[in-house]
């Protein structure tokens, strides 16, 4: 017994070391006093100073986060509505196919992602001339159309786990149906859309694919700008970049996981 | 519960001559695909009843319910409510309010939120809403949970909750399903006696739907029992248990003999019924005669059968047999007797003293007998 938990601990040891040293060496590498990322010339915060100096870098990351923003916020939306029509449209008879359908961008090639949406964009542009030129626009769109599935598939497994005598119960103490799904549905799901959208934000702010396909001139985001970097080898800069935005992420998590455990602190007795 | 004093003899609307009914349930029927699940019923329910429909699972009871409030449309038929056809109005125009049996409380919302909700549906003042929470939670004994939430509180006071928020908006009908349900046994009984009190007290009609006979009799005015989306009786507790109209309904509600025969005499409001698997011929009173040979079926319930040492001679119908099943209750003990012919007949022994019974064991054999109004005879 002994024998097995520490091999079950080595084990343990080792997969963490293995998901948190790359970050850990980023975060410890970004307080490097040296020019040479690989060589440790003393601590010094002084590429952090540069980086807020570094306009290229900071319009880049203002650029994602904007797109990231606004592709989460309509992904949501529309992930919405698409998981509400799946779960509680009986009607609707086309519903497994569609909503399987929904789904597929989830195990779709990013490359082919990008590219067919490139494809589309171009089209249009000779069509119908919109959209002129690419851009943050089409980055958003591209961003949004993959989020949605995400978004759709989280919020559609809160909705069937939800109790559908809620709804019910609302409708017969006289709220009407769009009222309902504002002061009852809505409210119940909210963890989800939550979810959902931190979901999407994320995977929008690092998405370099699809991003590469149908950005423009001066639409550079912030994964293409660190790999267009990478090419002419890192800058210290980076590391510092790199270690904020950990930071952020993990409050972010931090946060969120506090938040739903306050929630949680009632269980039902 | 209702004062003694100041309650009122039991009012049966149903049988006063020229009563008109609060509501009409008119031959209404709703299929779920191939299946009916309620076929063609109607029923008739007055003012202030607690009404019930019984039922096992799949009968039909929780749809019909569905239908009164709204939230499932009938096929056919009409739903009549105070005089209005209230058919295709959407649930939330109904003044009609249900409790779930899942309560369906909003989780996002307090106490008082919940009971509010309806409240704010209909645009009342802020001020009356608070006078009318206040006065539900009041009813419902939660004066000091209305910022609770849902998940802060017991079974039993979310079943409350549930029900002031129904009764908030003062509803022509209320529909309670599985009302009791989830609440464990010892609760049940208590809850079922203030369930009681509280309609008697508010007097709006009550319609529940329930599985548990027990409950159903306990509280309700009269009971509709219902199988396969059809309701095979309405009547009054007393009135089913004594007086069921076909098999079903007299193994439905409570436990039954169920002697299956053939009339072999009529004499004046008596007939003689000849029971191959009893092993003989026993007299039963029957209003109506019936023909020579018709099968019929003898219910008699196991606490209407007595039991003797011997051969009783003063009693026509008796029969001979041993114990072969014994199971003790404290307040009453069951034995299954086989008579010599094979049917197995259930008896009930009521313990009046704690010592000196006349106790009877595995194998011991005995006499049985029941008069012949101790049982009803059935043809369905």
């Amino acid at each position: 017994m002994r024998q097995r938990s520490t091999f079950v601990f080595t084990m343990m040891a080792f997969g963490y070391a293995f998901l948190y040293l790359p970050i850990f060496s980023v975060v410890l590498y970004s307080f490097n006093a040296s020019r040479l990322v690989t060589v440790w010339g003393g601590f010094s915060t002084r590429w952090y100073g540069a980086l807020f100096h570094n306009e290229t870098i900071l319009q880049a990351t203002g650029r994602s986060l904007l797109v990231a923003a606004m592709a989460a916020t309509l992904a949501v939306a529309i992930g919405t509505l698409a998981a509400v029509a799946f779960t509680r449209f009986q009607r609707l008879r086309a519903r497994p196919l569609l909503s399987l359908m929904t789904s597929a961008p989830l195990v779709m090639p990013e490359v082919m992602l990008g590219l067919s949406a490139l494809l589309l964009f171009v089209g249009l542009q000779q069509w119908i001339g919109w959209p002129a030129g690419r851009g943050l626009m089409t980055i958003t769109i591209a961003h949004t159309t993959f989020c949605c599935a995400y978004v759709t598939v989280i919020v559609q497994s809160r909705l069937a786990q939800m109790d559908e005598s809620l709804e019910e119960a609302a409708l017969d103490l006289g709220a009407r149906p769009w009222k309902v799904f504002f002061l009852v549905t809505l409210p119940v799901i909210f963890p989800a859309l939550a979810a959902g959208w931190l979901l999407a934000f994320t995977l929008s702010l690092d998405d370099l694919v699809v991003a590469s396909f149908v950005s423009g001139p001066s639409s550079t985001t912030l994964p293409m700008l660190i790999y267009s970097k990478v090419k002419f080898g890192v800058t210290p800069e980076i590391n510092a970049l790199a270690t904020l935005i950990v930071l952020v992420v993990t409050s972010l998590i931090v946060a969120a996981t506090l938040v739903m455990g306050r929630r949680n602190a009632n269980p039902l007795r | 519960m209702a004062q003694p004093g100041r309650r009122q003899a039991p009012i049966e609307p149903w049988q006063q001559p020229g009563a008109q009914p609060f509501l009409r349930i008119c031959n209404v029927t709703k299929t779920f695909g191939q299946t009916y699940a309620v076929d063609d019923v109607s029923a008739e329910v007055y003012q202030g009843e607690f009404f019930s429909l019984l039922g096992g699972s799949g009968c039909g009871k929780s749809t019909l319910l569905r239908i009164l409030a709204g939230l499932e449309t009938p096929d056919r038929g009409r739903i009549v409510l105070g005089g209005e056809d209230i058919t295709d109005l959407p649930p939330y125009e109904r003044p009609v309010n249900m409790m779930f049996q899942s309560y369906a409380l909003f989780p996002h919302l307090n106490v008082a939120q919940n009971v509010a909700f309806g409240l704010h549906q209909e645009r009342m003042a802020r001020g009356e809403i608070a006078d009318r929470v206040a006065a539900m939670l009041d009813l419902v004994q939660l004066k000091d949970y209305g910022r609770r939430k849902p998940d802060q509180l017991s079974g039993g006071q979310r079943q409350r909750v549930a029900l002031a928020r129904a009764l908030a908006k003062q509803p022509k009908l209320l529909l309670l399903d599985e009302p009791l349900g989830a609440l464990d046994r010892k609760l049940r009984e208590q809850t079922q006696f203030e369930l009681v009190g509280i309609q008697e007290r508010i007097g709006i009609t009550f319609i529940t739907v329930t599985h548990d006979q027990e409950e159903a009799m306990t509280m309700s005015s009269r009971v509709a029992v219902m199988d396969a989306g059809r309701i095979v009786q309405v009547a009054t507790p007393a009135q089913l248990y004594e007086f069921p109209a076909n098999r079903f309904v007299a193994g439905f509600i409570g436990a039954v003999n169920l002697f299956d025969g053939r009339v072999s005499q009529q004499q004046g409001e008596d007939l003689v019924f000849h029971c191959e698997a009893l092993g003989g011929d026993f007299l039963m009173y029957h209003g109506d005669p019936l023909p020579i040979g018709t099968p019929v079926t003898v219910a008699v319930r196991p606490e209407k059968v007595s039991v003797h040492d011997t051969r009783p001679t003063d009693r026509r119908n008796a029969v001979h047999g041993k114990v072969v099943e014994i199971a003790y209750l404290g307040d009453v003990s069951i034995y299954h007797v086989a008579t010599d012919h094979g049917q197995v007949v259930r008896i009930q022994i009521t313990h009046e003293a704690r010592y000196s019974r006349p106790h009877y064991s595995w194998d011991d054999e005995l006499w049985l007998s029941w008069d012949p109004d101790d049982g009803v005879v059935l043809t369905a």
